[in-house]
């Protein structure tokens, strides 16, 4: 079980000037079920389509059994694909659809001559042998006597399986599957998802899957690869990456979470929500952590009880059990249990050391390369901001006209020095003025952290990212201005070069 | 008061009054003259005169042959063109296209004219009739076998030929197992387009064949200057021909559908 069958080296993709793979690296054990998961547009499929062959890296190596197939055809790797809407011939009926793989095949013969020698052939299947097999095939996918069907009259369902069994058909060392149940209703999904398991125990081939449902990847995986901006955030087994997540994105994309920002104040102890918990998990002292809570790790009790205490603010019945938020002083907490409480009702909240997961934090502060543009401002990421250069001289100042004046009295003239932009998580606010701020960008993310949301905001041209902390909710692809006050904007010179006078 | 409501069928009357009007009166009377004599008394003369008479038949012929030439050059070339401009990554495409489709907004007949100049000038007019008037058709067709053929094919959902390379097929299966077939219904609505149209169109005969080529289009138009009977008959006789050429194609169109290539 420990053979490499795929291994990706450094893999990156460009499709014209996006970068849509930066660097991916991970391998693929032979026999395994395997998921990449991740929101639209992470370079999930990107990554299964190099495997396929359909798309080749920019740079970076992909090797199947140890060999480099990284510019390979897809027509000569042993690998299978189904296809997201299934991609089956509209003009030929099921059984030529799922045919048409073995009457590409050719395989190698041994025959005996008259004077006993051995010798053999490339050979094409027979129509026995390839009648055979299909209907072998359509069996595994319990469509028997449907070879004479035409596509046309099939149900997505029916589509899917005959998919399905063009792909398997063919014996393929790996079968790659695009988001197979992704056109499916969500009973006919669960269905399949337990077909597809047990298809791939039955065969015992590496099935490499890709989805953006989590609870589909959980189901079905060994193993789940998490994307996210076309870089790899966790690998893991299901339930590793359920338990341990990687950082806030694993977290906040798999199932229910709360997050929290919190401060470790000692030996398996973290401090968040205003009180101090003992943890599992041992990062340094008076180190930054984000902190997440599941749901259902958090058990209520009497208000006296609780190491926290709070109101429930609104309970929602989920079928299997009750989703309770509860206000606790500025934050809030989501609860999952069996049982309900009223709105309003004060309880009281424990959390034991195995409920608490700490994690590095991605961002701790904002990092852009700028260039000091006129005496006062600094331009960085699409936009220009008033600073304050006399920072990039240790004791200058500016005098009556403005300029810039160094401690020994020298007049100079900062225009065209290049920067490094340092601006805290906290000292970031935005606006729907878009003339209010430096510079304008699209919010593309936004977790929640108990008491504020943690947002990034992405400008247009350069792609440059702000994550900052904010009180207020915003929506998604909301166009804002950036605003930083003059004082927070911290720069440093990049270059010992110093700007002509 | 009740408002008279317009339904559905009442708005189709005008356009029946016109299938009337300019379809069904005229291919009566085109009927009754076929199978009448100068005296219009009732009479099969015409039917009889043109099959017993050898240069009315190889005219038919000569048609065939030209019209069937014509068809299979322009598709000859037409199709890897539409294939090229269809499957290509190319961003300006539609430029090439566009190049390809503008001809046909030039006056057809200053265009055959611009040949005939160009054949002169060669030295070919006038010594090879049939190749100057089957090349001309060609150029003139071109486009209409283009333009079904480019949107039958940019149709072609890409994943089916990922689908074909994936199964092991290499690029000359795919092409002749998928995206052949699948570009049927714009070979054939492109065959329709040029081969009706090259078996009647005498213009381009006339003028690159040299006055020498007579095809059945140019045997109607004479006989219609004389003898409106025959002329009549021998009309009939070419809407059959084209009737089962149309059926062959549809008949085909359909017997896809039933396999289920909606494109």
């Amino acid at each position: 079980m420990s053979e490499h069958i795929i291994e990706l080296k450094n893999v990156t993709k460009y499709y014209d000037d996006t970068l849509v793979i930066d660097n991916v690296s991970f391998y693929v054990n032979k026999g395994e079920f395997i998921t990449f998961l991740g929101p639209s547009g992470c370079g999930k499929t990107t990554t299964l389509r190099m495997i396929a062959g359909f798309d080749l890296p920019t740079s970076g190596q992909i090797l199947l059994n140890g060999k480099d197939i990284s510019s390979l055809p897809p027509n000569k790797r042993p690998v299978n694909t189904v296809f997201q809407r299934y991609a089956l011939f509209p003009h030929l009926n099921v059984f030529e659809n799922i045919a048409f793989g073995l009457r590409c095949k050719k395989v190698i013969n041994t025959y005996e001559n008259d004077s006993g020698d051995r010798y053999t052939k490339k050979e094409k299947l027979t129509k026995k042998e390839i009648s055979e097999k299909v209907r072998k095939a359509l069996a595994l996918v319990d469509l028997e006597g449907f070879e004479k069907r035409s596509i046309s009259t099939l149900s997505g369902g029916q589509q899917q399986r005959v998919a399905i069994a063009r792909a398997i058909v063919n014996e393929p060392e790996i079968l790659l599957l695009d988001e197979p149940l992704g056109a499916l209703d969500l009973k006919m999904r669960k269905e399949m998802q337990i077909e597809l398991k047990a298809m791939h125990k039955r065969l015992g081939i590496t099935f490499i899957y890709v989805t953006h449902d989590q609870e589909e990847a959980l189901t079905m995986s060994d193993t789940i690869v998490v994307m996210a901006d076309g870089v790899v955030q966790q690998i893991g087994t299901p339930t590793d990456i359920y338990n341990e997540p990687s950082n806030t994105f694993v977290a906040d994309f798999i199932g229910e979470s709360n997050l929290f920002n919190g401060t470790v104040t000692g030996e398996r102890e973290v401090r968040f929500c205003g009180k101090t918990f003992q943890c599992v998990d041992s990062f340094e002292k008076n180190e930054l952590v984000d902190v997440v809570v599941r749901p259902e790790d958090v058990h209520m009790c009497a208000p006296e009880e609780g190491m926290l205490r709070g109101k429930v603010i609104s309970v929602v019945f989920k079928g299997i059990h009750y989703e309770i938020t509860v206000q606790v002083g500025k934050f809030e907490m989501v609860i999952q249990s069996t049982q309900s409480r009223a709105v309003g009702e004060e309880i009281g909240m424990n959390i034991d050391p195995d409920g608490i997961h700490l994690m590095k934090p991605k961002y701790t502060s904002n990092i852009f390369d700028g260039v000091i543009t006129k005496r006062n401002t600094v331009e960085f990421a699409d936009g220009e901001f008033a600073c304050d250069v006399t920072q990039l001289y240790p004791g200058s100042r500016l005098n009556e006209e403005g300029d810039l004046v160094t401690q020994t009295g020298e007049v100079i003239d900062p225009t065209g020095a290049e920067v490094t932009v340092e601006v805290g998580m906290n000292d970031i606010t935005i606006s729907d003025d878009a003339e209010a701020g430096g510079t304008t960008g699209h919010i593309i993310s936004i977790i929640y952290k108990g008491d504020h949301y943690r947002l990034i905001v992405r400008t247009e041209e350069e792609e440059e990212d702000f994550v900052f902390a904010t009180p207020d909710l915003w929506n998604e692809n909301d166009y804002v201005s950036v605003i930083i006050p003059p004082e927070k904007i911290k720069l440093t010179l990049k270059r010992t070069e110093e700007a002509k006078s | 008061m009740k408002i008279p409501r317009i339904s559905r069928k009442t708005l189709g009357i005008p356009y029946a009054v016109f299938l009337i009007c300019f379809v069904i009166i005229p291919m009566l009377i085109i009927v009754v003259y076929a199978f009448t004599d100068q005296n219009m008394r009732f009479s099969f003369e015409n039917f009889i005169e043109f099959f017993s008479d050898p240069t009315k038949l190889s005219t038919i012929v000569y048609s065939l042959v030209i019209a069937l030439l014509t068809t299979c050059f322009t598709l000859l070339i037409a199709y890897p063109v539409a294939y090229i401009l269809a499957r290509s990554k190319m961003k300006k495409k539609y430029v090439l296209l566009l190049l390809f489709v503008t001809p046909m907004w030039i006056n057809f007949v200053l265009r055959v004219n611009a040949i005939r100049e160009l054949l002169n000038w060669i030295g070919l007019l006038g010594e090879t009739n049939y190749f100057n008037t089957v090349l001309g058709m060609v150029y003139d067709f071109l486009p209409f076998m283009i333009l079904p053929l480019y949107t039958t094919m940019i149709k072609i959902d890409n994943s089916l030929l990922e689908a074909s390379a994936d199964l092991g097929g290499n690029p000359f299966v795919t092409f002749t197992r998928v995206t052949v077939p699948l570009s049927m219904p714009g070979v054939l609505s492109g065959i329709t387009m040029v081969f009706l149209p090259s078996m009647t169109n005498y213009v381009v005969s006339d003028m690159l064949g040299n006055s020498k080529i007579t095809i059945i289009g140019k045997f109607i138009e004479t006989y219609f200057g004389t003898d409106w009977h025959m002329g009549s008959m021998i009309a009939l006789i070419l809407l059959v021909i084209v009737f089962a050429t149309t059926a062959l194609s549809g008949g085909f169109r359909s017997e896809n559908n039933t396999r289920g290539a909606t494109i």
